[in-house]
């Protein structure tokens, strides 16, 4: 094995370029569970810590750019105003330790269906930034996650950044284990309101061979608000809107029986998910319009 | 490959360091520094937590590589460590170890970091195998939380098994650390 130590960014990609089978290591969460338990023995091991613009982020007017490298910490006490859903998430992860190191690059680069961060990113809308020598690009997160701990990048390339939608309104994250601490989600959901683009977006955890989302549950959920008239009045959900919104997630399952879970109890979980952090979500929104208006 | 870092305020050289080694592999095989304890390799128990640039993780997790010219403070540092803390010096005039007349065998007469001394006293040691990492991430708690409420200290715990105690007693010992560390203030 061998151990590249690239000081910044261009050497990174150069190095990547060089060596396409090199294994870029962060925080090392995963990457040396691995390799601690010979699942794996990379040729080349490529330390990412030196580059240290991976550990910054910015936030602009529309969108958050989130360092590949930032740890969980940093979003937690940083951003839960700007991405309340990853914030929510990133506290959820592990352990103080293990967010300490770990960051949202890695949870991309890994791309396990029970990475955290995940349901987040899908329910706010998300783009990843990715380079190589050959030039960045910008992959819709919709589009990234392409198989079981497969992602859209090309051998060559490196995650850089991902940029996260600003919230316009409340977001919630849910996850479903045996404990609140160290704990790898049975399964997982995001939700995210939209009301400048009366929209809500959903993600889900653990529950399919990717994360995705619950388009049908979205589009459904999306016009039952409309026709209703819900975003102006701020009622509460119907009963009924809500259970059809917490099936259509369940459906939107394609889950497995393993060790952690059966599929049936996760496609039930995640219906229960959907209600709730809709509730949540919603009970905000009512919350933030009357404080608006001043209504008593 | 060859690592140099410092490791509680020493600058040490490992040798032979196969690159896919990690920081506690090192620490314990090659720098003879054993407090760290080797258990889940998986970063599920804590037992091998260590500052990195003050900062805790699991050394289990960071490869060797990593640490390259990082400052790392582990829990035979960690009397020396709070001891400035509390001076409020960088002087190291006494590291442990070599301050008294100490039995290296027993640790008799090896000056602790209150936090070691609060474990002692709440009889929150029972097998042993978890202080080092409880210690040391105890120890962070509280220079960052000098005021701890039981749900911090839970959580800034959460990350260390321990399965013997039941947790008890660790809640004790690093109640009574805060309050002495208070009364100290």
């Amino acid at each position: 094995m061998d151990f590249l130590r690239p000081a910044s960014w261009e050497e990174a990609l150069a190095a990547k370029a060089e060596h396409p089978t090199a294994v870029p290591i962060a925080g090392g969460t995963d990457v040396m569970v691995e390799i601690n338990f010979d699942h794996r023995r990379p040729e080349y091991l490529m330390d990412l810590n030196r580059v240290g613009d991976l550990f910054e982020w910015e936030v602009g007017a529309e969108s958050v750019r989130l360092g590949a490298s930032v740890p969980y910490t940093r979003i937690m006490e940083n951003l839960r105003a700007e991405l309340p859903g990853l914030a929510l998430a990133s506290h959820t992860v592990a352990s103080p330790q293990i967010r300490n190191r770990g960051g949202v690059g890695g949870n991309l680069g890994t791309a396990s269906p029970a990475g955290d961060a995940h349901p987040a990113l899908l329910a706010a809308g998300a783009e990843v930034e990715v380079e190589s020598v050959r030039g960045s690009r910008r992959i819709p997160i919709d589009e990234f996650y392409t198989g079981v701990k497969r992602n859209a990048l090309a051998a060559d390339e490196l995650i850089r950044a991902v940029h996260v939608r600003k919230a316009d309104g409340p977001q919630q994250f849910s996850k479903v284990g045996t404990r609140n601490a160290m704990v790898i989600a049975v399964c997982a959901f995001g939700l995210a309101l939209h009301p400048q683009t009366r929209t809500v977006r959903t993600g889900i955890g653990s529950a399919a061979p990717t994360p995705v989302r619950a388009k049908v549950a979205e589009e459904f959920l999306n016009a039952a608000l409309e026709e209703g008239g819900f975003w102006d009045n701020g009622k509460i959900v119907t009963p009924s809107v809500a259970q059809r919104f917490a099936d259509l997630c369940s459906a939107a399952c394609n889950p497995i029986d393993d060790v952690r879970g059966t599929a049936s109890y996760r496609r039930h979980a995640v219906g229960v998910m959907a209600r709730r952090t809709l509730t949540w979500t919603w009970e905000s929104y009512r919350g933030a319009r009357r404080i608006t208006e001043g209504a008593a | 490959m060859r690592v140099n870092f410092t490791v509680n305020g020493r600058p040490q050289e490992a040798d032979d360091v196969w690159e896919g080694e990690s920081l506690l592999y090192v620490l314990r095989e090659r720098l003879g520094l054993p407090g760290s304890k080797n258990a889940c390799e998986q970063g599920e128990c804590g037992s091998c937590t260590v500052r990195l640039d003050g900062v805790p993780v699991c050394s289990c997790l960071v490869a060797a590589g990593q640490v390259e010219g990082r400052e790392v403070v582990t829990v035979e540092g960690l009397a020396d460590y709070a001891g400035q803390r509390s001076c409020g010096t960088g002087d190291r005039t006494s590291p442990s170890g070599t301050a008294r007349d100490t039995d290296s065998q027993t640790g008799e007469g090896t000056r602790l970091a209150p936090i070691q001394q609060a474990f002692i006293d709440a009889g929150a040691v029972q097998c042993g195998f978890c202080t080092p990492g409880l210690l040391v991430a105890a120890d962070e708690m509280l220079e960052r939380n000098p005021d701890p409420t039981d749900a911090d200290i839970r959580e800034a715990l959460s990350g260390n098994l321990c399965r013997c105690t039941g947790y008890e007693k660790i809640m004790d010992a690093v109640r009574l650390a805060a309050a002495r560390q208070s009364e100290g203030a």
